[in-house]
């Protein structure tokens, strides 16, 4: 088993991570104030230019607003700490923005397992952004289980995008 | 009474080859059972349309039967046998039964009644007769009630033949609360909708504004516990079937709670609270509103029900390294792993005749609903599928409802129903996609 304090442990080294986001607005992470909740998920938050870098939109795509974790674990990959790290140097730019950490899982679980397991992957991430110099204060966690993917196709190659945690920013709101 | 013995026990065999081997019921079943090589024959009877006392009760009078018959065909226990083939004819409730004609026709049982509307209550009446032994099964019984309840009491008088042939309280005046789903897998909405077991007078409870998860009913069937994502986050609510009215159960900060159930005695309910990453038990007090810890672990710990006596507490937990079931005293401490098979074990739910503990079981891609004894020995897979999953015990613990879901991104849930034998697996119809049902108790 894995847990959070381990991957702590491990240093992120490796420059920038692999992962594009194709799909950034499906996940109930739509950026903007209200990214949890809701039925819809979907907020009509602005997410500004993606070319200037004080923007979400900048910080969804080019710095990357989440990480993966292979099945059933909330281990953090070297991708994921190096994912996370930009995430922390940004925010340090950038305090006006609270942040939400949603923990997502694939959905060949079981729904209270899976609500467990997010949290898990959840915590692992704000826990690595704590560490990385983001105030605790800042950040609230969430875990949705396996109820958004944002891949739906039935083999592995969509279940490893929705196992996920994201990063939403919010401007001051984030119950 | 001398007369009630060979048709209830008939069918009381059926039951016990049903049952677990070495289940109590098998004691009586081994000679009989020689008889039908396992192969449960479903008892055939006869249900004539009730007859209408007057014009104004014709419509409900069919109605009424026709609910009787889905109900007792629906078990996979009995068969009706088609009008077509009856000799006589039942014109009048309280004329003697011409035996000879049904059991010229093979019928086991016959089931008469009677319905009538005076004053906007329907009222009906009913008979059951053991066929071959010529004489009534138990007294004529009545319900009255409003027209509008008619189908509960269609469904009463099928539980009162189940009842009396089986020997074995019924389990069709009863209702689900299940989560109602609609629009696409990445952006779907969830109600908590409340249902008929047989899927019949859909009502909503929630507008579909929030998330919502694990609708449990209490014992005595007035309240819901369910989660809530309405403050932002998932945390444990109570709902009051009567007046609508919700309220959230535990409010410490920055945590989420979930996988709520009632105690048997309705008065406490235990839940998953999670803070930092790690999920444990806890128990709350519905009245005073206090909360114990029950379990202390840094693996998770969740989906917990209660023994039916409240007095042991089965739940899942991967602190072996994966999902398994244990079971540990209602006020926690140590814990007895019970599931040892291959493949990960989840969502126990403790069956209300307490001789079960139905599962999900996931194992190299495929999920199944199973049960086993309380102390995880005769372990038996139900159902196996791309996603089955969260079984409910009917009120009798015969039946078990589930969630399965077909792989597909355009797929819906479904509620199944399956009887306890692994026989009788079949969709609940319900409007739209379904999931997450919890079977309340017998209504009174």
């Amino acid at each position: 088993m894995q847990w959070t304090n381990k991957a702590l442990l491990l240093v992120a080294a490796l420059g920038l991570a692999a992962c594009n986001n194709p799909n950034r607005y499906g996940a109930g992470g739509a950026g903007g104030a209200g990214g949890a909740g809701g039925a819809g998920g979907i907020s009509s938050g602005n997410l500004g230019d993606v070319n200037n870098p004080a923007s979400i939109a900048y910080f969804n795509q080019r710095v990357g607003d989440r990480v993966f974790f292979t099945l059933d674990q909330s281990t953090l990959s070297p991708e994921a700490q190096a994912t996370l790290t930009k995430q922390a140097a940004w925010l340090a730019k950038f305090p006006e923005y609270k942040i939400i950490e949603e923990g997502h899982t694939d959905e060949r679980g079981t729904e209270e397992y899976n609500l467990a397991l997010g949290a898990r992957r959840a915590s692992a991430a704000a826990q690595f952004l704590i560490a990385h110099g983001v105030a605790s204060n800042r950040i609230r966690t969430i875990s949705y289980g396996k109820e958004r993917p944002v891949a739906t196709c039935d083999n592995e190659s969509c279940w490893s995008q929705n196992r996920r945690a994201v990063t939403v920013l919010s401007q001051g709101a984030g119950g | 009474m001398m007369f009630k013995r060979p048709l209830a026990l008939i069918l009381a065999l059926a039951l016990a080859g049903l049952a677990l081997p070495g289940a109590p019921a098998a004691q009586a079943a081994p000679l009989k059972l020689r008889l039908t090589q396992g192969v449960i024959e479903p008892l055939p009877y006869a249900l004539p349309a009730f007859i209408a006392d007057g014009a104004a009760a014709t419509q409900v009078a069919q109605q009424i039967t026709g609910v009787i018959a889905d109900d007792l065909t629906g078990t996979g226990l009995f068969r009706q046998i088609p009008s077509s083939a009856f000799i006589s004819k039942v014109t009048n409730f309280d004329a003697p039964v011409r035996y000879a004609d049904w059991k010229a026709i093979n019928a086991q049982a016959l089931i008469t009644g009677a319905v009538s509307v005076q004053g906007g209550k329907v009222v009906v009446k009913f008979r059951l007769f053991d066929v071959f032994n010529g004489a009534p099964l138990g007294e004529g019984l009545q319900f009255a009630g409003p027209v509008d309840t008619w189908r509960r009491m269609a469904h009463k008088v099928a539980d009162a033949v189940y009842s009396r042939i089986t020997g074995e309280s019924g389990y069709f005046d009863s209702r689900v609360v299940y989560v109602a789903e609609s629009g696409p897998k990445t952006n779907r909405v969830r109600r908590l909708a409340i249902m008929d077991y047989d899927g019949a007078n859909t009502s909503y409870l929630t507008d579909g504004r929030s998330i919502v998860l694990a609708p449990r009913f209490s014992p005595d069937g007035q309240r819901v516990i369910f989660v809530s994502y309405q403050s932002g986050f998932p945390h444990v609510y109570m709902m009051d079937l009567a007046t609508l009215q919700e309220r959230r159960l535990d409010n410490q900060p920055g945590t989420m709670t979930f996988a709520p159930r009632f105690s048997p005695d309705g008065r406490s309910a235990v839940y998953s609270l999670e803070r930092d990453g790690n999920t444990d038990l806890y128990s709350i007090n519905l009245s005073s509103g206090q909360t114990q810890r029950l379990t202390q672990a840094p693996s998770i710990e969740t989906a917990p029900d209660y023994s039916p006596d409240g007095s042991r507490i089965v739940f899942e937990s991967d602190r072996s390294g994966q999902q398994q079931i244990y079971v540990m005293s209602a006020g926690g401490g140590g814990a007895t792993r019970i599931s040892f098979g291959p493949g990960k074990y989840a969502t126990p739910v403790w069956s209300p005749r307490g001789d079960l503990i139905a599962f999900t079981k996931q194992d190299q891609g495929r999920f199944y609903i199973g049960v086993m004894k309380p102390d995880g020995s005769d372990e038996r897979l139900l159902t196996a599928s791309f996603l089955d999953e969260g079984p409910t015990w009917a009120p009798n613990g015969r039946v078990i409802m589930f969630t399965r879901e077909a792989p597909g991104s355009d797929s819906m849930p479904q509620i199944y129903s399956v009887d306890v034998s692994g026989r009788n697996l079949k969709p609940v119809p319900t409007q739209g996609g379904a999931s997450d049902p919890s079977w309340g108790p017998l209504r009174k």
